[in-house]
């Protein structure tokens, strides 16, 4: 994965795939602190204990189709990389939350890149399952909950064009903005499509 | 704080009037754009990008695009499945911003798949 908004895109898969219908999502960065973090909470089935004493290793999978899973274990590795740490929180029947943290200004802190096309790729592939996505960057604060948006469009489709692109507009702000200073210069977060 | 504004929903919502919700109603075609971690780290996020944008460029209004997960042909990301009404549903791999474009001209809307670019084509006889 190139970047952390890949990884949130991954494991979120993971989510909707236990069923859930509703998935949180935080992403905190305070430079000053020289913190990230990545939280992503979904009501899905949830796992045992024993599943999730495992889930880290890349051997462990719930799929048939193959026998490796590497979207934690890739996740955790990009943590570790950046002095970090990865938390799993899981109860059967009652959910999973995830929490990434890394060291923001370490070297190897992949960057955030485009959360944007994340989440206007998640809703327009899950339109089922509810979003709530908040994010504070240093003080510069994103709220997008697809269950107000679909009060407000009442039964227009929320994968509709205008609708995502609205969506997407609320990040290109802070795309341009987005710039750290690390060890080696300035990395400017403005990556892809 | 950056928030969507109730009257740019309103106006959407007040200019799709009348319209059919795709999702309860009938579509012609449906795209679905595998997105396992091997589907993701090959770029299928750029696929389902380049879909949506094609699709608000278009103006298409019978076509879904939808996600799943791995189908097991990891090496063979980006990788997406086109089924179009009456026609037999085809698998696309090795897919790249290009590929994708021509594939919803010729398949998605044409009608005509684009055997090039398809994982197999015409192997499920049962003669």
């Amino acid at each position: 994965m190139e970047d952390l908004s890949l990884h949130l895109l991954d494991i979120i898969e993971n989510a909707t795939a236990a069923g859930a219908t509703l998935v949180e999502i935080g992403v905190f960065q305070d430079s000053a602190e020289n913190e990230l973090s990545i939280k992503v909470r979904d009501n899905g089935r949830g796992m045992e204990r024993d599943m999730l004493a495992k889930v880290r290793d890349p051997f462990t999978t719930t799929r048939t189709t193959r026998r490796v899973g590497l979207g934690i274990p890739l996740l955790e590795q990009a943590c570790h990389e950046a002095q970090g740490h990865l938390n799993i929180l899981s109860e059967p029947g009652q959910g999973t939350e995830v929490t990434a943290v890394f060291r923001v200004n370490h070297i190897d802190c992949k960057p955030l890149a485009d959360i944007g096309l994340t989440l206007v790729t998640l809703i327009a592939g899950n339109p089922d399952v509810d979003f709530r996505y908040e994010s504070n960057i240093d003080g510069e604060k994103i709220i997008v909950d697809t269950r107000e948006i679909k009060t407000e469009l009442d039964g227009v489709d929320i994968t509709d064009p205008e609708v995502l692109a609205l969506i997407r507009n609320l990040f290109q702000k802070r795309r341009v903005n987005s710039s750290r200073h690390t060890a080696g210069g300035r990395i400017n977060g403005e990556i892809e499509d | 704080m950056a928030k969507l504004k109730i009257e740019d929903l309103r106006r959407i919502k007040e200019s799709k009037k009348g319209t059919l919700n795709l999702r309860e109603g009938v579509y012609r075609a449906k795209v679905t754009v595998h997105m396992g971690t091997c589907g993701i780290a090959a770029g299928a996020r750029t696929i389902m990008n380049t879909l949506m944008t094609a699709i608000g460029e278009n103006k298409t209004d019978d076509v879904i695009l939808t996600s799943s997960g791995c189908a097991g042909l990891c090496s063979q990301e980006p990788m997406m499945t086109v089924e179009v009404k009456d026609l037999s549903p085809v698998k696309y791999v090795y897919l790249d911003e290009e590929k994708t474009k021509k594939i919803f001209r010729e398949h998605v809307i044409g009608g005509k798949p684009v055997a090039e670019y398809a994982l197999s084509m015409g192997s499920e006889t049962t003669y």
